[in-house]
């Protein structure tokens, strides 16, 4: 069974590959040493900041997109060129095309963001080793200690360990979208429908926590819009718990446990959501 | 449809296991700093409604850039009003970022406060003065509220020193500053010195600018500069102290 899976998801990825979604790492590409140039001019801590909030935000942007339009596209374009037939037509069962399909895309999504990243970190190292040149230059004669004060505020402002989870957890939402997404085509009709289900999804997804709290403190509100803000706070995932990055940038710390937590409950997400997709498709009529 | 609606109800039982852990998440995720920004409708008159979106689909800090982008424009175009108004849009939207602070406050009692002293189209001196002191004071305000936001920031602490020492020559409450930057654990070395100095300014705090300066010169030679040492025989002079206890360094 697994072996089957794992073909599937490899054939997804090709085909995705092929699709040329790569092109997007130009875009990013471009955006992350545009800003890098265009920011020469602000000052350097500055700069270094910019980099990361512009890097990171792209990679968000694109992570999240990639994951709802690739995925909201495969059931549809299975149907419509009747690749879908002939794979269940063999002994796959539904549940391990649709396993193998969300493996490939998660697959994808992996590649992109470890490639978007090696991106962000040239462009730092590269911001940062001129930097660097520039400080030994302006303080070539100036006292040792403040020479080291110097470069250790730029080097405090560059790489930072705390990066590193702030992008795997911009992957892990993004594999999360996915799971979603594949959870919302399979009884979607079209793959524009998918789409905008997912992307107000998407949005409601931020407010969760808001509803959530709003909900359990039992305001003073009517009945109906009570069961509204229930409804949201059930049926709806918690996206705000995966947006640390904003954070981590600004210098905050995520502590392990924490991490830990939030990263298992984004794929705790994906397997519900997987789960679930497999128990609809499962009665689908194809 | 019986599978799909059973899929919603599962969903939903589903979201009612994981409200504990998902409530306890968010607590344990704001107790340490994450999460800090607060979705409400001053952020979003600040930003608008497609910033108000942005800032809700987790590109906060994306938005934050671009803002302060304008704001560096805004900067080059000296129109300053515009500047401070982005500065505060910046600062909410990433409040945990200490160079926001830093440099919104930097913009405006440095850059924008000479600006308004210099500014020819006022012919009032007393106003353009006024003018100055404003912004002088915005400036401040916005370390105080980087502060606010980042209690242990030594960064912010000497930020506020200098500032309060050089434009408004408050050299008690810069003393101030500069002893509660000194004791945090990511303090430069010097700052224990500036609070020295400062407080040594400092109608009587003068004994306690003294016991400070002498505890960093017993420390040893690391210490011991020219300004340090200038500082401690100016204050055993004003304090009266006996010649047995006094240091044995020359004047610089």
């Amino acid at each position: 069974m697994f072996t089957r899976i794992a073909t599937i998801a490899r054939n997804t990825f090709t085909e995705l590959v092929r699709q040329k979604v790569f092109y997007i790492l130009l875009v990013f590409a471009l955006a992350a040493i545009g800003s890098s140039i265009f920011m020469a001019q602000l000052r350097i801590e500055a700069q270094f900041q910019m980099i990361k909030d512009v890097c990171l935000g792209s990679m968000a942007i694109f992570t999240s997109l990639l994951a709802i339009l690739a995925t909201a596209s495969f059931l549809p374009n299975d149907s419509e060129d009747r690749t879908i037939y002939t794979l269940l037509a063999k002994p796959v069962p539904r549940f391990a095309y649709l396993l193998g399909k969300l493996g490939g895309i998660i697959l994808l999504l992996l590649l992109f963001t470890l490639m978007m990243s090696v991106v962000f970190c040239v462009v730092l190292w590269m911001r940062e080793q001129s930097a660097l040149a520039q400080i030994r230059q302006e303080f070539a004669s100036a006292p040792a200690e403040q020479l080291q004060l110097a470069i250790k505020s730029v080097t405090d402002a560059t790489f930072n360990i705390n990066l590193i989870p702030g992008i795997l957890l911009i992957f892990v939402k993004a594999a999360l979208l996915a799971a979603l997404t594949l959870f919302i085509s399979t009884f979607a009709t079209s793959a524009l429908f998918t789409v905008m289900i997912t992307a107000a999804i998407y949005f409601i997804g931020h407010l969760q926590a808001t509803a959530r709290e709003y909900w359990l403190q039992g305001a003073d509100i009517q009945w109906w819009t009570r069961i509204l803000i229930a409804l949201i706070a059930l049926l709806f995932p918690d996206l705000q718990a995966f947006n640390l990055a904003d954070d981590m940038i600004a210098g905050a710390a995520i502590p392990w446990d924490i991490f830990v937590k939030t990263f298992a409950l984004g794929w705790l997400y994906v397997a519900v959501y997987a789960s679930l997709a497999a128990y609809v498709f499962a009665g689908r009529e194809l | 449809m019986i599978r799909k609606i059973i899929a919603i109800v599962l969903l939903a039982v589903f979201g009612l296991i994981l409200i504990p852990f998902e409530k306890a998440l968010d607590a344990e995720q704001k107790a340490v700093g994450l999460r800090s920004v607060a979705i409400n409708l001053d952020l979003r008159e600040r930003l608008g409604q497609m910033g108000f979106l942005a800032a809700l689909s987790g590109f906060r800090s994306a938005l934050a850039a671009v803002l302060w982008i304008e704001a560096h424009n805004a900067w080059e175009r000296t129109e300053w009003g515009r500047m401070a108004g982005l500065f505060d849009t910046v600062t909410t939207l990433q409040p945990r970022s200490l160079l926001y602070w830093d440099m919104a406050s930097w913009h405006m009692a440095w850059n924008a406060s000479i600006a308004a002293i210099d500014d020819k189209t006022q012919p009032s001196e007393a106003l353009r003065i006024r003018n100055q002191r404003q912004y002088i004071k915005l400036g401040r305000d916005y370390l105080k509220q980087g502060l606010r936001n980042n209690p242990n920031s030594a960064f912010l602490e000497e930020r506020l020193g200098v500032l309060l020492r050089d434009k408004l020559e408050d050299h008690c409450e810069a003393g101030q500053a500069f002893l509660r930057a000194s004791q945090l654990p990511d303090a430069t070395p010097y700052i224990a010195r500036f609070a020295g100095y400062e407080l040594s300014k400092c109608p009587g705090h003068e004994q306690e600018a003294y016991d400070l300066l002498k505890k960093l010169y017993d420390e040893g030679p690391e210490q011991r500069k020219p300004s340090l040492i200038s500082n401690i025989k100016e204050l055993e002079k004003n304090l009266d102290i006996p010649p047995a206890d006094r240091i044995d360094s020359p004047e610089p």
